[in-house]
């Protein structure tokens, strides 16, 4: 598999890469880790003109904790995520889902939730965190809610000229617990059906906060509001989270494919967010 | 086990010797097709259709021409000028090498580029302008053969509908006898789907033809060079001492490498008109798509039983799907393949079996995956037809196959449908697995779990498999009978050289090749370098593949190396002064009968072979020999699965798996282990996941390895292996064949795993794969 010809720009800093992007304006694409592009590319489903490497930009592979928020770089790998001890809840327990081994390598954090892939899995723990984009154009910095970032399949509100230099994930302060269920049909596919929870208790166990997001069962990544809604203010329990788990499957409007039936994903929204929230509640009555 | 004969340091049979292709594949320095680099070298890069079936009204290749970089673009026409357009298949049937007239199916050779290099090549792909005019594309072999369907071989004279073949086997008579006379007929509907074998390597080709002596090398990923040279000789018309195939280190072929594919037609036709090497190495896409895929059997199996379960006849209605090309590898007498040993491991004396292909718009083969000849497909059935029948006789499934065994004490054992099973021990295998996966408390554990609305199944397959065409009289492919040899030279120093006519893709025979070797004349196996692969250099031989290379090509090279222990014998004799028929031969050793302290080695013979003869003999330590096998060989093996369904989602996980073994006679012990691993991993992959399917349209989903999935470490649950060993009574060194039982038996022990986890709810049939959302929906349906 042979990709198109293509001009190759390596930017020192990030000033240099938003100006080579303005550069090469719709026809020139980032390179990160390359795990999703480099494929596409050889498929000759992706022909970018130029290609912007940032893997050279110093100061972006940081992850950890800031002012309250779970702060992770750009050239933040998969596997330093994984391997990080500044992650919470869902944010921990999905890493280790997303993609395989060698992705997981190479692929970064920043890149799969610029990309907007709604099979992939960052956007559904994002999602349910309530995180947020950095964004940098030339013009400077700006700061996105990924249920703003996150604008249809493949495509996310992000300026043509500008690159995701970070996110900023919430910590929650309190007790709390997090989960992200995946069903996948091996090592390294994308999901069939995924559910991320996050809960937050106050001090008398009720649910202070609920997040709640499901991947590839929709067009795009999708934040389940009123099940969140529906939880907050509630005591945990099995009754509350299977009430939970009929509105999280009536958010999913999945199709037949080859993964399986909608039915069936369906019912597995139901069961994955059942299941989940019980490990979020466990996770964060014993933190 | 059989404990070895020769010392470790002789390393014959029964040994795990350390394979010795190992070290230079780990430390790349191994030789695949792609690493094949001559001077000059032009690539090629083929444009397919992207429809399954479309008129071709016209091709621009104009805008590609022009193309910096770009030498020819071939299109059929010009192919047709050479009389190269079409091609015969293994199966009888012609083939389009590029599309003249249509396409009949997503990812057909439309057009090559031949350039200087493969990126310009691919560039040039996208310049390439076809006038397509869509015709309606048939998906399904039912589709394909409804009145009125668009004929999909219009070309084909005397073709009037999408009838590919048709074939009986059996005697109907008999089994309509036997059906009347059953209690109760059970059915079981059931497809194995298409799948594919998806080796590591894809094909590919490099082909010099030199323009002034009209010499073709051809590098070439061949799981079987010598056929493949005659092949090229008959429809190329190259003079056969012209062409030299030579198939390097091959990253697995599974089937997949033994058909001619279109792109090796073009990639020599053009070497030959430009007088360049042409470069072809297809990517995994184009392997997908286009290359020898597997099974696509509709089938509806029957069986006559009593009320106190047994099989008294079997009835089989198959359907296949052919694709666009009959072009399965098969013996010519057999249409659909060895399928007739449906009959699987048991006893009763009736079966009439009914097979018929039909064209669609797919891909062709058939030809692949580690089965020899349709078995796999076979055995799927009978397994799971055996294992319906026990429901619905409400039985043991493990005791309605010990009631229906054929038994060791009727061996040689003519099935109903004609093979003659040579040899077997069907209830020691059964029970030996049995015991070792704890069968009775099993049992009760399910009973327990189902209690607390847990979900366990135990899934038992016992295969039986008919391997190592074949002998002379009924196995030909093409009319090239199915023999194989073998050719020893011993040198001087007493190291040897082996030539075979068989080509390992990773079977290990540079090791255990070698091993037969050393059992019979006791040098050692690491003195003896294996040759393979280059028509020049090797003796003719069919190729390996249906598990045929140590049943044919080992029995040929025990046979040859017999040859040279019968002239050492002598040799030694005159070197001992002793008679002939006084000396005796152990690991490499000639002694005096009944003086042990007079002997001479087989490296001292080996010298005198080229020093010092006695009178009269001709000089030389080196013979040929051409093995025409007497029967086939039938190993076989019993499967136990241990399975959790999941009642919410579907989801199924394997807890224990134990699979047993009898090859016969295990030439070395670790290298039959690592086969069954494969093998059981393969069959774990078409159970669960793996299958090429389409939409209606025609287009292939699978055609990478996203959508495409073949098993890592961590899907494939842990397997416990055990071993009988019951020799192949007429292979020379009692071997039985071992490559491709596990993917043939596995599949329908993991199924009926599953199906045995809710048989209680009725369910009697999931097909494979047995994904999730059918397991669920199939417990819905039922509860």
């Amino acid at each position: 598999m042979f990709p198109s010809r293509f001009d190759l720009v390596v930017a020192q800093t990030v000033a240099e890469a938003v100006e080579a992007k303005v550069d090469a304006g719709e026809g020139g694409r980032f390179l990160a880790g390359g795990q999703s592009l480099i494929p596409m590319m050889k498929m000759r489903v992706a022909f970018p003109e130029t290609l912007i490497d940032i893997n050279r930009i110093a100061g972006l592979d940081a992850i950890e904790r800031s002012n309250g928020h779970l702060q992770v770089g750009a050239l933040v790998r998969h596997a330093d995520v994984v391997a990080s001890d500044a992650t919470f809840g869902a944010v921990a327990a999905a890493a280790p889902w997303v993609a395989d081994p060698l992705v997981r390598n190479r692929g970064t954090m920043c890149g799969s939730v610029a990309h907007c892939d709604p099979e992939g899995d960052w956007n559904s723990v994002l999602l349910a965190t309530g995180a947020e984009v950095i964004a940098q154009g030339p013009s400077g910095e700006r700061s996105i809610s990924i249920a703003d970032f996150v604008d249809g399949a493949f495509t996310s509100t992000l300026g043509e000229d500008e690159l995701v230099v970070g996110l900023r994930i919430p910590v929650p302060s309190g007790r709390s617990g997090g989960a992200y269920l995946k069903l996948e049909r091996k090592i390294g596919d994308y999901a069939t059906v995924a559910v991320a929870s996050h809960l937050e208790l106050d001090d008398s166990g009720a649910i202070a906060a609920a997040g709640l997001a499901l991947t590839s069962v929709n067009p795009i990544n999708t934040k389940v509001a009123d099940a969140e809604a529906l939880l907050v203010g509630q005591q945990p329990s099995e009754e509350l989270f299977a009430e939970a788990a009929e509105l999280a499957a009536a958010a999913a409007e999945p199709r037949d494919d080859v993964r399986g039936t909608a039915a069936w994903k369906r019912q597995v929204v139901r069961t994955y967010t059942k299941r989940g929230l019980a490990a979020a509640a466990q996770q964060a009555e014993g933190s | 086990m059989v404990a070895p004969t020769t010392p470790a340091e002789i390393g014959g049979i029964g040994h795990s010797v350390q394979r010795k292709e190992d070290a230079r594949l780990i430390e790349g320095q191994g030789n695949f097709l792609d690493d094949i680099d001559l001077p000059n070298t032009l690539h090629m890069a083929i444009l397919r259709s992207p429809l399954a079936h479309a008129r071709i009204n016209g091709i621009d290749s104009e805008a590609a021409m022009a193309l910096d970089g770009v030498l020819a673009v071939v299109t059929g026409d010009l192919m047709d000028q050479h009389g190269l357009a079409w091609m015969p298949t293994l199966s009888g049937d012609t083939q389009a090498v590029l599309a003249t007239d249509k396409v009949r199916y997503q990812g057909q050779e439309v057009a090559a580029v031949i350039a200087t290099d493969p990126y310009i090549a691919t560039d040039a792909l996208e310049l390439i302008e076809v006038d397509y005019e869509e015709l309606p594309p048939i998906t399904t072999p039912q589709q394909s053969l409804e009145e009125g369907a668009a004929l999909i071989r219009d070309e084909k004279e005397g073709q009037t509908d999408n009838l590919a073949y048709t074939w009986e086997t059996g005697d109907q008579g008999a089994t309509e006898e036997a059906f009347a006379q059953a209690d109760r007929v059970v059915t079981l509907e059931t497809h194995y789907p298409r799948s594919h074998p998806a080796p590591l390597e894809t094909c590919g080709i490099v082909a010099d033809v030199n323009s002034v002596t009209g010499q073709a090398t051809i590098y070439m990923t061949s799981q079987a060079p010598h056929a493949h040279r005659t092949l090229f000789a008959m429809v190329a018309g190259l003079p056969e001492q012209n062409i030299r195939i030579v198939s390097p280190d091959i990253g697995g072929g599974f089937g997949n490498k033994v058909p001619i594919y279109p792109g090796y037609v073009v990639a020599t036709a053009a070497s030959l008109l430009i007088g360049q090497p042409v470069k072809w190495v297809e990517s995994r896409t184009e392997n997908l798509i286009s290359t020898g895929f597997a099974r696509d059997y509709y089938m509806k199996g029957e069986l006559a039983v009593t009320d106190e379960g047994r099989i008294l006849g079997l009835r089989v209605d198959m359907l296949s799907d052919q694709g666009a090309f009959y072009s399965d590898a098969q013996p010519t007498q057999f249409r659909a393949g060895l399928f007739h040993v449906v009959t699987g491991s048991y006893d009763f004396g009736a079966a009439h079996i009914n097979c018929k292909g039909a064209f669609t718009n797919k891909a062709p083969g058939g030809v692949a995956y580690r089965c020899s000849f349709r078995i796999t497909e076979a055995s799927y059935l009978i397994e799971r037809l055996v294992q319906t029948a026990a429901y619905e006789v409400g039985i043991d499934p493990a005791e309605m196959r010990l009631r229906n065994f054929i038994q060791p004490e009727q061996f040689p054992y003519e099935t109903a449908t004609g093979f003659v099973y040579d040899s077997g021990d069907y209830p020691t295998a059964l029970r030996t697995a049995m015991d070792e996966v704890g069968y009775e408390d099993l049992r009760r554990e399910q009973a327990e779990a189902r209690a607390e609305g847990r979900l366990i199944g135990i899934g038992i397959a016992h295969f039986t498999e008919a391997v190592g065409a074949g002998p002379s009289r009924t196995y030909d492919i093409a009319g090239l009978k199915m023999i194989d040899s073998a050719e020893l030279r011993v040198h001087p120093t007493g190291k040897a050289i082996l030539k075979l006519g068989v080509k390992t893709q990773g079977q290990g025979h540079e090791t255990t090749f070698a091993q037969i070797v050393a059992e019979v004349l006791g040098i050692p196996a690491n003195d003896i370098k294996v040759e393979h692969g280059d028509t020049d250099h090797t003796p003719y031989g069919l190729g390996t593949y249906a598990s045929r290379s140590t049943p044919v090509g080992g029995a040929a090279t025990a046979v040859v190396a017999r040859k040279l222990a019968d002239k050492s014998k002598k040799i030694a004799a005159h070197l001992l002064e002793a008679a002939d028929e006084d000396i005796e031969l152990a690991s490499g050793v000639f002694s005096v009968a009944g003086s042990p302290d007079r002997s001479v080695t087989i490296q001292d013979v080996a010298l005198a072979a080229y020093t010092n003869l006695p009178e009269g003999m001709e000089y030389g330590l080196e013979d040929v020999t051409y093995y025409d096998p007497p029967n086939l060989t039938y190993p076989y093996g019993s499967y136990i699965v241990v399975v959790e369904v999941d009642p919410d989602t579907g989801v199924w996980q394997v807890q224990r798996m134990v699979a047993l073994d009898d090859c016969g006679v295990r030439i070395n012990p670790m290298i039959v282990e690592g086969q069954i691993c494969g093998g059981l991993t393969e069959g774990f992959a078409m159970s669960a996941m793996q299958w090429i399917t389409f939409d209606e349209d025609g287009n292939c989903i699978g055609a990478n390895f996203m959508d495409y999935l073949v098993p890592t470490a961590w899907e494939t649950p842990k397997f416990e292996l055990l071993a009988t060993e019951v020799p192949s009574p007429h292979h020379p060194i009692g071997a039985k064949g071992v490559g491709e039982s596990a993917t043939v038996g596995s599949p329908a022990a993991f199924v009926n795993a599953v199906i045995d986890a809710v048989a209680h709810l009725g369910v009697r049939n999931i097909d494979m794969p047995v994904l999730p959302d059918r397991v669920w929906a199939a417990i819905d349906e039922a509860s």
